[in-house]
Formats: structure tokens, sequence, C-alpha cells
């Protein structure tokens, strides 16, 4: 498929996995499926907790500016990092939050998905909460295939965790294709204003 | 016998030329370095510097080389530089707070003519500052840090390729031309990641410094020769090899001549001039009928690609030379240029360090705009389009 520029970011609160989630994103489109990416971050000097982003740009191009433009994804695993990263959409992009841990959302476009909940389900652990999100944006991005997906997990995580975030993605996944995408408003600018 | 044979089999597991990695700016810098031959690292860990010691310190190994976690910045670059003189390729990596640690052993490594390369990762500063995010105030002390009249060479690099390829280059012409070179990295850079093959072995050109072929009798450390850069000996080879921060006359040892400390001084000079035309590096963009340029480094540059992209296809003719080599400054490129354009805007993250010297070799060929952002953000390509848009 032929791209300019994929913009996704990913945000939450830092130790909730976010930059390992864009790595394993941005490991799929790039060397799994063969793009251009670009993944950056930003964080506080904290450790634990402070707000935490990172982004990835996918192009069939060189990627001249390596940071987000025009957002087609976002990610918010809480509300602190909803309110503040939430900025730069396309008027189609699409917005997946933790339902459990955010209550607003500024666009219409928001899919509301209990990640957290269901990491602990499927593996008794909120650790690979991070995952089970990641499972959904991938589903829901066109770029990637889920076996490229599941791939570059495999490939990324620690071996003998291969299991149980193999089991988190499939739960992301299972959880995205549930949703009704077409419940959503196809852009948040009113069709009659997009004619202009 | 047995420690080369498994020293060899180590190689062969991490074959990694000709692979594809998703890799961080900072991990390529290792990986760089490795290729050029770097086989001794000193640092001491800093925010956003730490994954190049972090790589160095379980690459190095499997390449027979050593790393070394020293207790300051301060030992990292003496440990750096006594290595170096051993004849093997070493390098350290900082970040702000280091590098003004470093500056003294730095100048002792430009008196000594000592080979090596000091990587400093740029964030926001003075002192502690922004840890973990962007800047590029320290342009200005990578060139004049240390004290003394000093040559030094200063590069910057702006996407992850460079990372790999300008590492390489810096420790060639580092090398070549015996002395320290600096390069300027930002917390952008670092910690970036972008897909890249790591070039083949063959592929790569590598430089390594010329050694005496004289018997070790007749040798003088820093005789001068036509390229100025006196041959040099690794030290425990039986060649006499005085080191010493004074001023030192042919054989290294101090001296108070003024005749053989004026030789030794511009000799240090020449040795850099002579060779602008491989130090200086530029890489343009849609310069031909640019009438509008920008001049940028390091991060900015990636952003001012896209903004340049964009004035062109608003029918703007706009330009872009990006400085890979920031000190001796590429003068003849960027006046050349100034000759055709209307005028230049040098986008920086600090309030005109560059734009500075832009500015100094101007003389009135050209107006020259800077634009500044110093709160620990990147400048995007609307802010440099913006500022294209205004002239």
């Amino acid at each position: 498929m032929d791209v300019d520029r994929f913009e996704i970011r990913l945000s939450g609160s830092g130790g909730q996995g976010i930059i390992l989630a864009a790595i394993i994103l941005a490991e799929a489109a790039g060397i799994f499926e063969g793009y251009h990416v670009s993944q950056t971050q930003s964080y506080g000097p904290e450790a634990r907790g402070g707000r935490c982003k990172a982004e990835v740009v996918i192009s069939s191009r060189q990627i001249d500016y390596p940071k987000a433009v025009q957002l087609d994804m976002m990610l918010a695993m809480n509300q602190a990092s909803c309110d503040a990263y939430c900025f730069d959409f396309k008027p189609n992009g699409l917005l997946l939050v933790d339902s459990g841990l955010v209550e607003q959302v500024p666009t219409s476009r928001a899919v509301f998905l209990p990640f957290t909940k269901i990491a602990r389900e499927v593996a008794g652990k909120d650790l690979v909460a991070n995952i089970v999100a990641l499972g959904a944006l991938g589903y829901f991005c066109p770029l990637l295939t889920n076996k490229n997906l599941e791939a570059a997990l495999t490939a990324r995580v620690p071996p003998e965790t291969v299991k149980i975030n193999s089991k988190a993605l499939q739960a992301g996944f299972k959880a995205a294709e549930e949703f009704d995408l077409n419940s959503l408003p196809r852009s948040i600018i009113p069709e009659e204003e997009e004619e202009i | 016998m047995n420690a080369i044979q498994t020293g060899e089999k180590r190689r062969m597991k991490h074959e990694l030329n000709g692979k594809k990695f998703l890799l961080q700016g900072n991990e390529a810098m290792a990986e760089g370095a490795i290729a050029a031959g770097c086989r001794f690292f000193a640092g001491y860990p800093i925010t956003p510097a730490s994954e190049i010691s972090e790589r160095m310190s379980y690459r190095l190994p499997q390449v027979d080389g050593t790393f070394i976690q020293m207790e300051d910045e301060i030992s990292s670059l003496g440990a750096v530089i006594g290595a170096s003189l051993a004849g093997v390729k070493s390098m350290t990596a900082t970040s702000g707070p280091g590098f003004s640690l470093m500056q003294e052993n730095l100048g002792y490594a430009c008196m000594t003519e000592t080979p090596c390369v000091v990587v400093n990762v740029m964030r926001g500063g003075p002192s502690t500052g922004l840890p973990t995010s962007p800047a590029q105030g320290d342009v200005l002390q990578a060139r004049w840090g240390t004290h003394g009249d000093h040559p030094v060479i200063v590069l910057s690099v702006s996407s992850v390729s460079e990372c790999f390829s300008i590492t390489v280059t810096a420790f060639n012409l580092s090398e070549k031309y015996r002395v320290p070179v600096v390069v300027l990295s930002d917390e952008v850079v670092a910690h970036s990641r972008e897909t890249f093959t790591i070039p083949t072995a063959d592929s790569i050109e590598v430089a390594d410094r010329i050694v005496p072929n004289v018997p070790p009798e007749w040798y003088k450390p820093y005789e001068d020769n036509s390229r100025g850069v006196p041959p040099m000996a690794p030290m425990g080879d039986g060649y006499r090899h005085h080191v010493t921060g004074l001023a030192h006359d042919a054989r290294g040892f101090p001296t108070e001549r003024p005749d053989e400390i004026e030789a030794f001084s511009n000799r240090q000079f020449r040795k850099i001039t002579n060779g602008f035309f491989e130090i200086q590096i530029t890489k343009k963009l849609t310069v031909e009928d640019a009438e509008i340029v920008v001049i940028a480094y390091g991060s900015v540059a990636r952003s001012a690609r896209r903004a340049v992209a964009m004035a062109r296809s608003q029918g703007i003719k706009a330009g872009l030379i990006q400085l890979v080599t920031l000190f001796p400054f590429p003068k003849n490129t960027v006046v050349n240029l100034m000759r055709q354009c209307k005028a230049v805007i040098v986008p920086e993250m600090n309030m005109g360090q560059i734009s500075r010297e832009v500015k100094r070799v101007n003389t009135g060929l050209t107006e020259v705009y800077k634009y500044n952002r110093i709160d620990g953000k990147l400048i995007t390509p609307m802010e440099i389009f913006e500022e294209i848009q205004k002239i």
C-alpha cells in the first residue's frame, strides 16, 4: 500500500509500556511490512508515572520530519495523557482509549475498550495491557497484518514472556474485531462542511 | 590460541552487517564506532546518551574490544586518551553536563594530538537543565569549550543513518588529522528509532592513523611534514614517545622557545586547513535555483527538509544546506549560496550560535534571519515554513 505519512501516537503514564508498544509497532511496519518508519518519544525524567508519549510515522518514502504532524491514530492509556496529547488529529483520525482509565474524550471518533481489564482477565496481570492495546491498534491500522504484528512481538519480548504476550495480543485483536467501527461518524467534520 | 578461536566464534555469531534493524540513533552510533574500528570505550552514563554506553558495553566484548564505566566524565576522556595513545581507536559519549567536565581533557587531546571521538548528545541546559529534552546549546562549547587557541573538528548528525555514517567519518578524520572530533547529536536524533540496514564491512571506508616507518631511534613524535600530521607510534612498541600538555618541541619535551612554539601552533591549524576539502561536509537540497536558503543542522535539519519541500509545493524557490560539519565552519559552500539567494534562514534550538557564524561570513551578500526555540521542543516544519513565507 502506497502511503505518504501514516502517523500513530501512543500515550499513557510512564511504566505502562507505551514506548515498548511503539517499538513493536514500528518493527512490524518497518522490518516485517517493509515500510520506512520513524519512532520517537517524549517522557519526563521520572522512571514511573508522569506523562509519556511515543509516536510512529510510517511511510512508503524516506521520512523527513521524524515526529507526527497530523495523526491518523492515537492511543490513550489514561486520562492525563488523553488530555495532554490529543491534538493534531486528521478529521478521520481514530482515538483508542482504555475505557477503565479514560472517561472524557475530545473527539466523537473514539473507540472505548477496557484494555487493562482484558489484560487482567486473559493474563492475570495489568502488565500486558499495553500489548492488548497494541493488538487493537494493529487491528485498526490498515498497514499492518495481525500476523506481522505477532511476529514483531515475538521477536522483541523476552522468550519466557512470549506466551503471555501473544495471548494479550490475540485478546486485543478480538476486542477490536468485536467493535463496530461503522457505529462512529466517518469524520469529525460534518459532511456538508467537508465539501467546502 | 583458544581465546582467539572463541573470539572468532563470537564474531561470527554477532555478525550484524547487511541486516536491517529498527535502531535508535544512539545504537547506530555505537555500531558506526565499531564499524570504524573503535575497540575502546570509557564513559559515564547520562541521559540522553546512555544507550551508546549500554550498547558498547555488550558489543565491544563481542569484537574483542574493551568497555569500562569510569567514575566520572573527566576520567572517561582520560582513559580514552590513554587507550588511543596505546594505539586503539577510542571513544566516549556524554551529554552537556558531562561534556563540561570533559573540557580539560579535550584540550589535552588537542595539545598531545591524540585521536579520539567524543559524542555529546545535547540536552537542555545549562547545568542539569532538561535531561529528556533536545537542545543545540553546546555548539560553541564544542568549538571553544576548552581553553587555548586550538583546532578541533565538530560534526553533527540528523538521522539514524547519519549516526552510523558520520561516526565512521568522525573516526576517520580523527585518525587522519590526529585531532579530537566532537560529534554533536541531540535528544531527538539520539532516541528516534528508524529502520537501518547496517552496511557490509567492504562498503565502509575506514582510515587508520599513520605509524612511523623509521627506526625507533630516529623517531620524533611531533616532527612536521608536508601534511602537518606526524606519524603516531603506539606506546609500548619501542618508539620513544613523551606526552605532555605543556607546549613541546618535535621530540615531545617541554619547550619555551618561541620559534618552536610558533611552529607547533601553526602546524596545529595548518593540518586542519589543508584538509578543508574533506573535513567540511554539507548536504544540499534543491539549492540550484533557490532564492531562500535554510541553513540547519541536527534534528532541526529534518524539520527544515520538510519545510523546504512544503515551500516548493507552494511555488516558493526554497533550498536547504544541512551542515554536517559545524567547525571548521564550511564557509565556502555557505558563501557561494549567499551570492545567489535573497535571504538565509537559520533555525536553531539555541539563541543563535550558528547564525552568528553565518552572519560572520555574510559580508553583505544577503539577508540573514535567525529563528530560535529554547523551550526544550523540536522546531516543527510548520514554524520554518512560516518563516520562509514571511520573506
